[in-house]
């Protein structure tokens, strides 16, 4: 068990820069979950980590030792892939004991065996040990991988998108089993997904990554109520954050479409400066003595809630509201929003104004 | 529609039966014509119309391995009777059998020797192709290689100028450097031939084996050696059963260099073969009996590479 730190990692392929000065710090024990976009450079990051990549410039260090030179096995990490990890031409038990049967670990017939069994029982695959590995299913493919990373008993468990090649309900059952997993080995674990509901339900931090840059690390409640900016307050939380342009006038929001002028509770930034409004569905307020008026353009009922699409001239404004509201496509409606929950950012650069 | 047939497919599909057997007969022909030869007696081997029923007999075989001379004289009664029957075969040919004149031994005809040659240089150079051709292929394919694509280009440049063309400068060199008539000389010429063909048909092979699988190894702490020996060759197989037939075939039947770059000690089959049309009127069955032998090895090894092979033309299509 192993923290880990990244400083100033650099990589580029070819004219393309795939991570730019990244700075990660993964406690021991800790489930940081990586959340970016297909091309952000998160399976490099892990790669790094890994050692099956080396980095242009920076500095990785397991457990306070420099590792940058290390190899693969000598970092001794283990990594779980969206598919292919497995062997196709040996069974459950062979690729089980395939990583204990190298020469770095040195174990007897009789350890190997007990290793193999105990992980097959944790994950529950224990009837499946003499199957060829070709027979199984996504999911038993998924928990073999898994499997294959914990009889190793690494210092880090690094995971590439291992729940995105599977169908939504075994995802949800292994996102939990996932999560129960590392409480139980207390190990540390770096996630990589692109699947902002894994990251949110699973991860201690968050790292959000875009093109190369990690622009937050946070625990999941912060990155979700105080995003550094528009990009990462988009990257969680569905449907996404409304951003709606506007000025502030006299203590109010008062918004370029309509004109419409609603409550803030402790604004941020001075008289007349324009601002980038950023509010999440569920703190849009649908009432009928709300200051605002719009037209309803779209309802996706998701039984519990509805989703409502309003129509502001031209800007879309999505709120959350009971699915027990009867309402209508083009009915007029009124609305405001929760003013202690709206969140200021730069309309420039995006950047959220509170924190810096 | 599974089970519905139009009458309209059901004629397709006789058709393409019908075409396939056409194809099939014009292509085994020459191989029947082969060994039906190798068994006729000689009188029957040419005649006009072809004679197709008769007494399969092994003369063409005994005469093949055997050195012969033409019968001056008739031999005696007794003679015939004290001679084994291999040997009264050759007699009713009208030729006898050569022996060595101190001891009585049978002098061999070298056909032996020359198969043995061409199994000798054949398979090892195959080996050495398949080899070689699989690591290159692997570097190729899995590291960072400055100027991969021209590197590639030559290796498959090598492959364009028919290769009698450099016969003679090679008879030349080799002479220099000692390599006339010896296996050696063989085996790395036809590695050379292969070798571009086995690079490039693996690099195929090899492109299609995820990395994930070796990364996966590395990561569990083996090195690269060992990932290539325990993951990436088992997934190879395939690739280099079908290369290897390739390389066995084309080293199995070359004639050319064969010819001008061995007379004796490591001649091959091809040929010898036809130096046994010799002077006088040809003997079709003992060329028909060498060359009918000379089809079984590659035969069987096709053979039991059969499974290998049949997914190895799909080029890798039947993987997921």
């Amino acid at each position: 068990m192993a923290d880990i730190a990244l400083q100033g990692i650099s990589k580029k392929f070819g004219p393309n820069t795939a991570m730019r000065n990244v700075d990660i710090d993964v406690k021991d024990g800790e489930f940081f979950v990586l959340l970016g976009q297909t091309g952000a450079g998160k399976t490099t990051t892990l790669r790094i980590i890994a050692g099956l990549e080396k980095p242009d410039a920076g500095t990785v260090m397991i457990e306070g030792q420099d590792a940058t030179a290390w190899n693969a096995a000598e970092r001794d990490v283990a990594l779980v892939l969206q598919q292919y990890s497995l062997y196709p031409r040996l069974t459950v038990r062979g690729n089980l004991e395939f990583p204990l049967k190298s020469r770095t670990h040195n174990l007897t017939a009789d350890e190997i065996k007990e290793r193999v069994e105990r992980a097959a029982e944790t994950l529950q695959i224990t009837p499946l040990l003499d199957r060829k590995v070709e027979k199984l299913s996504g999911g038993e493919m998924q928990r073999v991988s898994i499997g294959r990373a914990i009889v190793r008993k690494p210092r880090v468990f690094l995971m590439d998108e291992p729940l995105s090649a599977l169908d939504a309900n075994l995802r949800d059952v292994l996102r939990v089993e996932l999560k129960k997993l590392h409480q139980e080995l207390g190990a540390t674990f770096v996630f990589v997904t692109h699947d902002q509901v894994e990251a949110m339900s699973m991860g201690d931090k968050i790292g959000v990554l875009d093109r190369g840059k990690l622009l937050q690390v946070g625990t999941p409640n912060d990155i979700y109520a105080k995003p550094i900016n528009t990009f990462v307050a988009r990257s969680v939380g569905t449907p996404p954050m409304n951003l709606i342009d506007g000025m502030i006038k006299a203590g109010t929001a008062v918004l370029d479409v309509g004109g419409h002028a609603l409550p803030l509770a402790n604004p941020v930034g001075s008289d007349g400066q324009k601002i980038r409004f950023g509010i999440r569905p569920e703190d849009v307020v649908i009432a009928a003595d709300a200051p605002a008026e719009a037209k309803v353009f779209d309802i996706e009922n998701h039984g519990v809630i509805k989703i409502l699409t309003l129509d502001l001239g031209g800007v879309h404004v999505h709120a959350t509201v009971s699915a027990q509201m009867k309402i209508s496509i083009d009915d007029t409606v009124r609305f405001g929003w929760k003013p202690e929950k709206v969140l200021y950012f730069d309309p420039a650069n995006g950047r959220n104004l509170a924190l810096t | 529609m599974a089970g519905v047939r139009t009458s309209r497919e059901k004629w397709g599909n006789r058709i393409a039966i019908a075409t396939v057997f056409v194809a099939l007969i014009i292509m085994l022909t020459p191989i029947y014509w082969i060994t039906a030869t190798a068994f006729k007696p000689r009188n029957l081997a040419t005649t006009i119309p072809p004679t197709v029923v008769f007494t399969p007999e092994v003369s063409p075989f005994v005469k093949l391995f055997t050195k012969r001379s033409q019968l001056r004289d008739q031999p005696t009664q007794k003679e015939y009777d004290a001679a084994p029957w291999w040997e009264q075969m050759v007699f009713d040919g009208g030729e006898k059998v050569v022996r060595n004149r101190k001891t009585g031994e049978v002098r061999p005809s070298g056909y032996a020797d020359r198969f043995k040659n061409s199994l000798i240089i054949a398979i090892t150079s195959t080996l050495l192709a398949v080899s070689m051709g699989t690591l290159t292929a692997y570097g190729f394919s899995r590291f960072k290689v400055r100027g991969e694509d021209d590197w590639m280009f030559f290796i498959l440049s090598t492959r364009m100028l028919p290769p009698v063309v450099v016969a003679i400068p090679m008879f030349l060199m080799y002479r220099v450097v000692g390599l006339n008539d010896t296996h050696l000389g063989l085996i790395i010429l036809y590695t050379a031939f292969n070798l571009s063909f086995a690079v490039w048909i693996m690099k195929g092979f090899i492109d299609e084996i995820p990395k994930e699988y070796e990364e996966a190894a590395l990561v569990d702490g083996y090195t690269r050696m060992q990932a290539f020996f325990k993951v990436v060759l088992p997934e190879a197989l395939t690739g280099m059963a079908a290369t290897a037939v390739f390389c066995f075939i084309t080293a199995w039947n070359e004639y050319a260099f064969a010819l001008i770059m061995t007379t004796r000690k490591a001649q091959t089959s091809p040929p010898f073969i036809p130096s046994q049309i010799g002077s006088g009127l040809p003997d079709w069955t003992v060329i028909a009996a060498g060359t009918f032998l000379f089809l079984i090895p590659v035969a069987v090894f096709t053979f039991l590479l059969r499974n290998h092979l049949l997914r190895g033309m799909s080029f890798g299509a039947i993987r997921k």
